[in-house]
């Protein structure tokens, strides 16, 4: 669970990114926040992941305090989540299947029950039989699968995507959406920034709606 | 546990991998550490041979008591005696002024020269070996003998290799500072090298800090490549020291034949060979630690 309360993020330089905002995500929800680029859909997502600290306010995910966290303890409470990027963030200099072990290499999985998990969420992702290639010779759609996998591989209980569609077409997204629905039927929180008003109204989820940095 | 332990070996292994991948730099940086290294490691070598010859002449002190010329055969016996009951004479060797003459002949090719003199100039001595070889002692019992009767010099034979010593201890001094030198020589190649890498791994870094790993796991991998870097550079230094140390013996043994003795250096001792490997490897590792945390704290992924 996610919870919000008077969040307030300001950048160096002045601007407000998010005003005020108080809302709370449950435990297996899904949820899309939608509004304009440069709304502060980004940005809300980064608090709620504790990549940015919030200004003011206090942000709360499975009950810690992102605000008054030790840098010590960020790193195991995003474990609880499945990261996806809206640059991706794949890495170029390895193969697919080494993109998708990265994470539980991290968290320090056994080598082999690893290697069961990668393959499995590569076949949940359709992208087993390149699971050799480089990330490079991916098309659009398949890097985004790829992060995807990423994301997944270690079962978070928080699935946070930031425009996961942007620069796919229609009966991608809505692949990649149904891919979403899939993960938040098992139990997963899915949390999803887009700006893509057509993608959001097709899977029926709750709908956070931002106008210049606040609730509308 | 286990998958912690596979983390270990896995960094080690990319590591070496890495190190492996870009042949040219590597060699050439271990290239630079093992001369940087084997530098202060050589000259350490070349005094540690140094003080060992110096070490087994001053090792055995001894006193020459050489007695007046006049001094008859009774004088002699009586000093002989003295010597012999002094509490702290462990031998005393007596060498008449014909033996020291014949052996003077024989072992310094003058024979000509001492067979034109008209008489032996040489005197009666003693050769006294001391219970005690510290110096206070040895000069106390140069000044005690000095002082009897019929006695017209006593010289302390380990003068000269104390003045060795001690120029060998100003020797290693140079040595020590050269030495840190160049150990501050090898820590700031290998923070550069580090810095290089993080630069180059930016990427990996930021995806790693964003899903959760530690500041630790990201440390590894670079701290082992200092650590690996510094022990090939040691190995490297090593191997260059026993070339050196293997070429010049080879010139020495030549030397050696011309002059019908047999000089040889020593080689670098295991021990001393162990603590060059984890010297370096320290070294390496601080250099990698000094820059990971110099560098990695710039990198906050947004």
């Amino acid at each position: 669970m996610i919870s919000l309360s008077q969040v307030t993020k300001r950048f160096p330089g002045g601007q407000d990114a998010v005003k005020g905002i108080t809302l709370s995500v449950e435990t297996g929800e899904l949820a899309f926040i939608t509004g304009r680029s440069g709304a502060g859909k980004s940005t809300l997502l980064k608090l709620m992941a504790v990549i940015e600290r919030p200004t003011s306010g206090s942000v709360i995910v499975n009950g810690q305090n992102a605000g008054t966290l030790r840098p010590r303890a960020v790193p195991f409470l995003r474990r609880h989540f499945g990261l996806i990027f809206q640059d991706q963030k794949l890495l170029f200099d390895r193969t697919v299947f080494e993109n998708v072990m990265l994470p539980l290499s991290i968290i320090g999985f056994d080598r082999r029950e690893a290697a069961r998990r990668v393959r499995a969420a590569l076949d949940k992702v359709g992208l087993l039989p390149r699971e050799k290639a480089n990330p490079v010779t991916l098309s659009g759609g398949e890097q985004q699968r790829l992060a995807i996998a990423r994301a997944v591989v270690h079962r978070p209980s928080i699935l946070i995507a930031d425009e996961p569609t942007s620069n796919l077409d229609t009966a991608l997204a809505a692949e990649i959406g149904e891919l979403f629905r899939s993960f938040n039927q098992v139990g997963a929180t899915v949390v999803i920034a887009t700006h893509d008003e057509a993608f959001a109204a097709r899977l029926k989820p709750r709908l956070i709606t931002l106008k210049e940095g606040r609730l509308a | 546990m286990r998958a912690w332990l596979w983390h270990h070996l896995d960094s080690l292994v990319t590591t070496l991998a890495r190190l492996a991948r870009t042949p040219v730099a590597t060699v050439l940086n271990l290239g630079v550490i093992g001369i940087a290294l084997a530098l202060p490691v050589g000259l350490y070598v070349a005094l540690d041979n140094l003080r060992g010859f110096a070490h087994t002449l001053a090792s055995d002190p001894q006193l020459s008591v050489f007695l007046a010329l006049d001094a008859g055969r009774p004088d002699v016996d009586k000093i002989g005696a003295r010597l012999k009951a002094h509490a702290s004479v462990r031998e005393a060797r007596f060498v008449s002024r014909e033996q020291a003459l014949k052996e003077l002949k024989a072992s310094t090719g003058i024979a000509d020269v001492v067979d034109s003199l008209p008489q032996n100039p040489l005197p009666d001595a003693f050769v006294v070996l001391p219970r005690d070889s510290t110096p206070t002692a040895l000069e106390g019992l140069r000044d005690e003998v000095a002082g009897w009767p019929k006695v017209s010099h006593v010289q302390l034979d380990t003068e000269w290799a104390r003045r060795l010593e001690a120029g060998l201890k100003v020797a290693r001094l140079a040595a020590a500072l050269l030495a840190t030198l160049f150990a501050f020589a090898l820590v700031a190649v290998t923070f550069n090298t580090i810095r290089l890498q993080i630069l180059t791994r930016r990427e990996e870094i930021e995806v790693s800090k964003l899903i959760g790993a530690t500041d630790p796991y990201i440390c590894r991998p670079f701290l082992y490549f200092g650590a690996l870097q510094g022990v090939a550079g040691g190995v490297a230094a090593w191997a260059i020291v026993w070339v050196g140390v293997h070429l010049l013996n080879g010139a020495l043994a030549e030397l050696g034949q011309l002059y019908a003795t047999r000089a040889e250096l020593r080689h670098l001792s295991l021990e001393d060979s162990l603590s060059l490997l984890i010297f370096s490897a320290a070294l390496g590792w601080l250099g990698a630690w000094l820059s990971v945390s110099q560098h990695l704290a710039e990198i906050n992924p947004r």
